[in-house]
């Protein structure tokens, strides 16, 4: 089956077109079948294999171990597969010129919140954060806003919330998308409002803002689901060792640490388990998708909430990779500022959520 | 004719620049393949996400992979407008 991504071809007639989507739109609805008869059986799946045909005694380490990872790492793998298809498909509808457009002399305020939302929607890899961030600062989005964009793409992105979603629920999903979001704003904010334009490296303000790329044309639906199976090559084909390495370490987790013993320097009696976590995410880098696992576990273990919240947020948004190459366009001074503004959003959040849940 | 990739270096890139090499074969148009790394000089043409290709000057495509026939599709198109 080969979908069209070459230069579209005139279609001999309306009624090849329409067969062809009908033809689509059915493998669609079909795969979409198939991945649901899979998914729900994968506890069951995982359970047997497991203990009838592996062999291993149940409630032993190595049996619990085996079972969580033979039932989470398919099981993840499936989601983040169905989810990065899907928001493929959205993103089709946004690029970075087009969000950069919107952004162009937005005031600060709307700015923030726009960019913050924008941010969730809009492809975006961490090596495309300098080119992003001078096209966006030399072409008159505000500082702040800019900001509040380069907060939120990483950290609220769809495979976070997709895997949040599918291992713990809706609620928990939307508290992080909320709060991810409010940090990115509140950020973008404080950051416009302490002009720290200067604080930028001098030579990008003085770059010639380029011809732009190439004129975007309008795609076809054939083009969009081809952009979703190109996301899903590109990305969970990127991404599935580090999610099957967190599994692992999930599996581990869930195995042989005692059951309460993440309560003792991750629960909520520990007041600076907070700072802690932050802290500890700021040098280890991960995407969402191999870390959620690892939350999964520890959660189940007894660690609070807010604390794995943050701990998460930290690995994600403050990720040294990132920092290192935004050096070439941000004065340490400026890094300094983001890391502080953003860490202490995160702070705030970590220790709301312990508190308040 | 002469083909630029635009990026600081990463996989994508890397893979772009194969896809370049795999066009250019396909094309047999002798062409020379660059790699711009350096922030300064990729941001002056102006795209948001990396990798880019430049054809002759002109940035053909960002943000994304196209893969060796699409580029070579690219090539001719650009040979027959000049």
């Amino acid at each position: 089956m080969s979908l069209a991504t070459a230069a579209p071809a005139t279609p001999a007639s309306a009624d090849t077109a329409g067969r062809r989507a009908l033809g689509q739109a059915l493998l669609l609805l079909l795969g979409a079948a198939a991945w649901w008869l899979v998914y729900s059986r994968l506890a069951a799946a995982a359970s047997w294999l497991t203990f009838e045909g592996l062999g291993l005694v149940r409630r032993t380490a190595l049996g619990s171990a085996v079972e969580f990872f033979l039932y989470e790492a398919p099981k993840v793998l499936m989601l983040l597969t169905l989810v990065v298809f899907g928001v493929g498909i959205v993103r089709s509808f946004f690029t970075a010129e087009r969000t950069r457009r919107v952004l162009a002399g937005k005031r600060e305020g709307v700015g923030s919140v726009l960019a913050a939302l924008l941010g969730v929607v809009t492809p975006f890899c961490s090596c495309s954060a300098v080119p992003l961030f001078i096209g966006f600062v030399t072409t008159g989005v505000p500082l702040g806003v800019t900001f509040s964009f380069l907060v939120s793409a990483p950290m609220v992105n769809e495979i976070a919330l997709a895997l949040l979603f599918g291992l713990f629920g809706w609620k928990i999903a939307a508290l992080y998308a909320g709060t991810g979001l409010a940090i990115a704003v509140v950020s973008g904010l404080v950051i416009g409002r302490l002009h720290l334009e200067g604080w930028v490296e001098p030579w990008v303000y003085g770059v010639k803002a380029g011809a732009g790329g190439p004129t975007e044309e309008a795609l076809t639906w054939s083009g969009r689901v081809a952009a979703g199976r190109e996301a899903v090559r590109d990305i969970v084909g990127r991404v599935w060792p580090y999610v099957l390495g967190g599994i692992a370490v999930g599996a581990g987790i869930h195995g042989y640490v005692p059951q309460d013993f993440m309560a003792s320097f991750m629960g909520r009696d520990a007041w600076w388990s907070v700072p802690l976590a932050v802290v500890i995410g700021i040098p280890l880098y991960s995407n969402a998708a191999g870390i959620i696992p690892i939350v999964q576990a520890l959660l189940g273990k007894g660690a609070a909430l807010g604390t794995v919240l943050a701990f998460m947020m930290s690995v994600i948004a403050l990720s040294l990779p990132e920092m290192v190459i935004l050096r070439k366009v941000l004065t340490l001074r400026l890094i300094a500022v983001f890391v502080a503004v953003v860490g202490t959003g995160i702070l705030v959040v970590g220790y709301l959520f312990n508190f308040v849940l | 004719m002469e083909i630029k990739i635009l990026g600081p270096g990463c996989a994508n890139c890397k893979r772009l620049y194969g896809e370049a090499e795999k066009a250019v074969a396909q094309v047999g148009q002798p062409a020379t393949i660059t790699k711009v790394e350096a922030i300064e000089e990729i941001v002056g043409y102006g795209i948001l996400k990396t990798p880019g290709l430049v054809i002759d000057g002109k940035v053909v495509a960002s943000g994304r992979i196209p893969g060796a026939f699409e580029i070579a599709t690219m090539i001719t198109t650009a040979l027959a407008k000049a």
